[in-house]
């Protein structure tokens, strides 16, 4: 071996080396995250946090129950605005690839991806709080689901693309019509990667705070209606860390890990129907 | 197919829960009266609502802390029903909202320095010159001589002043550089009266919450909070010299001082800073709610009204216990006649 | 017939949809136009360059959030982008085949955690942990929060963002590149950077995008960064971003000058993050197609010869 081909050897050693650091480095806040968040939270966590109000300032005790069941109706209503949205979006942009119209739509939809969550707050607060006059959680869940909407259109169109172009001739061949041959075979197929799509973009809101900020309020009492202001998980969380009440600081931790381990359900769901979709299509 | 059921479900769910609470208060469902301000008063507002809950339980009162300056715009855009703020509306901000709004003092307060001084257990004495100038960043250490002036016998460490502020806009702050104007010229001309002003020096917090939080942490560090907030968490605040020269603590007793001698206006937007008297602690202040004279919902206007008479009367005795001032007899007469306004 | 017609419905029924994402997006930047023309017509140009921003007597300048937000995000660029190609590298590369899945999951694990729980950990664990090195490092006053605790925070949340695309362009980086460089005696690490060469545009596609969204980032950044609008190199002053100031002072802006310059400001954070996403999309789309025509136009060479 020359000392030319030692020394080439020793240097991918080392940089090969400082990838694998780098995996390291990387994880090492994300285990001091997830410890920190269990350890501080899991121990926060008892019936009364999920079944009771918060309690006055001051006095201990108390729970975030109209803040679980907030962001529950909030989620809820970004996916039943962004769903509908997203998927019949994405599935023109899937069967009509090459217009005009979709490359514009398409460079839409990548704009909206990238809008900063704050932003979009201050949109849905112009055109759905001042008009009315009212904070409510539609608000907040439409804010949400504008969010969503890139996410739900991109993976929509891909899946749909990716579907077998046989599956469609055949359809249409049997003399269905194109919106048949859409809604009955072709996104029947795509559906679990679809689904996966939504898990994703339902995860991503989730854990967001500044656009509900100024169009969901925040309520202290126990709220379900739509035309109100409700509480949510994460603008609780923001309100208690902030505050010099160590009973609150305890409370926000068990937000935050209620928080982490609902989006990371939803992640592993997605995963998984990711894995069922790519079983599906080996087949 | 798919879609089609999907929707059919959503629909039915979404109206489930519409008819869930209506949008006119019935008798039987609970009226929820949003109103939204000052971080100062959160803490009583809070034990308030709660208490008039439990006798009124179909009135549902949920008030967001979103700071003196949220509450004014959040009342003058009709977002809220009402507001609550530490420092009363200009003329400019009444002249822009949609109608007349009147301001109705709920309690007094005091605002308090704190600070975390390694070494320095006991309270420290401040002069108004001193904190305008520490918040004017021409005073850095906290050895310097005119803090020594002040505090004979104390051992003042070389540390450098961290010096928090509110990165919101609040009516701590106007309090706190209402005081200030009127004690340092300099301070007036650089930095000005209001909710939100430009710093000079410092860090940001957001609420009385963050500040309190911040100094708690940082060593050399030195805020400005609502008393409730210091003794809530146990800090160290110091005394702060008044008109008369002396150097007063904040206390139930010598905030209800700085009220007792003010003459109280008709619309009841009056500073008692820097007040007159040997025992009155020099900041403080009243705190207000904001109601429309002719608000729009009548029932919602009357269920405040209501509620504003029991929180002058029966709920003042909760302010001392949670470090408020109750309010002088002569200042709750005068509301009670302000309040037959509103209709 | 009716077919052609059910077709027509459906093309015009999706087709709406579609119009609907377009017209928000347009809305979006209408909006944020409209409730901020008195700033724009007040200050015109020099909102970009004034430095001083003043409830107070109604004076507004931006230039200190907008240098806030790009130092914050370049600083956690320089601080993400090595850890994140290599985790990139080191998960398509050099890992074990058993262990790409896991890592890869845990990566994306980073992105999952939400904003407000990294400002959490940032305000209970993070910051302490800077002020103890401010200390060290004879700062004063050591408060902990500014502009180091905010890269840092900034650069975790990117890591995952950039590394995903990363790895997605090594993966796309042909075979018979890294075939031609052993081919040619290279070792494993020169290999990998033939691949990386090759990708190289859509690599600075995968940067730009984590650029992108450290530059939109609020919540965790509000609560480490200090929020003082002062311009200074210095990574241990607090300072101001963009979103901060705005998720901070909007719902407390009581006066309307005061509510469209924090409004033109949403609005320059719109256009900047937007331009930036736009970039690196258009960079990482033409590293696909380059691997595409390069396979394709030497082999098509081959046939026609």
């Amino acid at each position: 071996m020359t000392a030319n081909l030692r020394r080439r050897k020793i240097y991918s050693r080392i940089f090969e080396t400082l990838c694998a650091l780098a995996v390291i480095v990387a994880l090492i806040p994300l285990a001091m995250i997830l410890f920190y968040v269990i350890k501080e939270g899991f121990g926060a966590l008892n019936l009364d946090f999920f079944t009771k109000m918060p309690k006055p300032v001051g006095e201990s005790g108390g729970g975030m129950a109209n803040a679980i069941a907030g962001t529950l109706i909030l989620i809820g209503i970004a996916a039943a605005f962004a769903v509908p949205v997203g998927c019949l979006c994405g599935i023109h942009l899937s069967e009509y690839p090459g217009t005009k119209f979709s490359s514009v739509v398409r460079f839409a939809a990548d704009v909206l991806n990238g809008v900063p969550s704050i932003v979009v707050g201050i949109f849905a607060y112009g055109i759905l709080v001042l008009p009315v006059k009212r904070f409510s959680a539609i608000a907040g869940g439409v804010a949400l689901g504008l969010l969503m909407i890139p996410i739900v259109v991109r993976t929509t169109e891909e899946l749909l693309r990716l579907v077998p172009g046989g599956l469609r001739e055949g359809a249409l061949a049997l003399g269905a019509t194109r919106g048949r041959a859409v809604f009955s075979v072709i996104v029947p197929a795509a559906l679990p990667g679809i689904l996966t799509g939504i898990l994703v973009a339902l995860a991503r809101v989730a854990g967001e705070t500044a656009p509900l900020l100024f169009t969901a309020f925040n309520n202290r009492f126990w709220s379900t209606s739509l035309t109100q202001p409700i509480a949510s998980l994460t603008v609780q969380v923001f309100t208690y860390a902030i505050s010099p009440y160590d009973d609150w600081h305890r409370q926000a931790w068990a937000g935050a890990f209620l928080l982490v381990m609902m989006i990371l359900t939803l992640s592993i769901l997605a995963r998984l129907a990711v894995r069922r979709l790519e079983r599906m299509n080996r087949s | 197919m798919k879609l089609k059921t999907f929707a059919v479900l959503l629909s039915i769910a979404l109206a489930a829960c519409q008819s869930n609470e209506s949008k006119t208060p019935t008798a039987a469902a609970p009226m929820t009266i949003n109103g939204a301000g000052a971080t100062f008063p959160y803490p009583i507002y809070s034990k308030w609502f709660d208490e008039y809950q439990k006798a009124h339980p179909d009135v549902r009162i949920n008030y967001q802390s979103i700071g003196s300056g949220g509450g004014i715009k959040q009342l003058t855009a009709q977002t809220v029903f009402f507001g609550a703020s530490d420092g009363p509306m200009t003329d400019a901000q009444l002249k822009a909202a949609p109608g007349a709004v009147l301001h109705f003092p709920t309690v007094l307060g005091g605002v308090v320095p704190v600070y975390n001084v390694t070494g320095v257990t006991q309270p420290l004495r401040f002069t108004g010159a001193v904190l305008a100038d520490i918040y004017l960043g021409k005073i850095t250490k906290w050895n310097d001589a005119a803090i020594v002036a002040v505090n004979p016998g104390v051992k003042l460490p070389a540390d450098d002043i961290a010096v928090v502020h509110r990165s919101d806009g609040s009516g701590t702050t106007y309090i706190f550089c209402d005081f200030l104007s009127k004690v340092s010229a300099d301070y007036k001309s650089k930095v000005g009266v209001a909710t939100s002003v430009n710093w000079p020096a410092g860090v940001g917090a957001k609420g009385n919450e963050g500040v309190s939080g911040l100094v708690r942490q940082t060593p050399g560090a030195i805020g400005y909070v609502e008393l409730i907030y210091a003794l809530q968490n146990k800090m160290t605040y110091g005394s702060v010299q008044n008109k008369a020269g002396q150097f007063v603590t904040a206390s139930l007793d010598s905030v209800t001082a700085a009220a007792t001698g003010a003459a109280i206006p008709d619309d009841f937007r009056v500073s008692i800073t820097n007040a007159d008297g040997a025992a009155a602690y020099p900041i403080a202040s009243f705190t207000w709610l904001l109601l429309y004279e002719h608000p729009k919902d009548a029932a919602r206007g009357k269920a405040m009204v209501d509620f504003l008479k029991w929180a002058l009367t029966d709920g003042q005795k909760f302010a001392p216990l949670l470090g408020y001032a109750p309010l002088p007899q002569p200042v709750v007469a005068k509301e009670m006649q302000a309040l037959g306004k509103i209709q | 017939m009716t077919r052609s017609s059910d077709d027509r419905s459906f093309r015009i029924g999706t087709g709406a949809f579609a119009a609907l994402v377009l017209l928000i997006v347009a809305g979006i930047a209408f909006e944020l136009t409209r409730q901020s023309t008195l700033s724009i017509t007040k200050f015109g140009l020099k909102f970009w360059t004034t430095k001083v921003w003043d409830p107070v007597s109604g004076d507004f300048g931006a230039l200190p959030f907008i240098w806030g937000t790009l130092y914050s995000s370049i600083l956690a660029l320089l601080v993400a982008t090595p850890i994140a190609l290599g985790i990139a590298i080191f998960i398509s590369e050099l890992s074990p085949r058993m262990l790409r899945q896991p890592l890869a999951y845990l990566t994306e694990l980073l992105a999952a955690i939400p904003s407000i729980v990294y400002g959490l950990w940032g305000i209970f664990v993070l910051v302490p942990i800077v002020r103890k090195v401010e200390i060290a490092m004879g700062a004063k006053p050591a408060l902990g929060v500014g502009m180091l605790a905010a890269a840092l925070i900034l650069a975790v949340m990117v890591i995952p963002f950039t590394s995903s695309v990363a790895r997605e362009i090594l993966k796309n980086v042909p075979t018979t590149q890294r075939e031609a460089a052993y081919a040619l005696g290279a070792t494993r690490w020169e290999a990998i950077k033939v691949a990386i060469g090759f990708g190289r545009t859509g690599i600075i596609g995968a940067v730009m995008l984590g650029f992108g969204r450290a530059l939109g980032e609020t919540m965790a950044v509000t609560m480490v960064i200090g929020n003082s609008p002062q311009i200074s190199a210095s990574l241990f002053k607090p300072q101001y971003t963009m979103a901060a100031v705005i998720a901070n002072e909007f719902t407390e802006a009581a006066d309307e000058l005061y509510l469209h310059a924090l409004i033109e400001i949403g609005l320059l954070l719109f256009i900047i993050t937007v331009g930036v996403n736009l970039l690196s999309r258009l960079l990482i789309w033409s590293t696909k197609r380059r691997a595409v025509t390069t396979v394709i136009a030497p082999v098509v060479a081959e046939v026609a010869a």
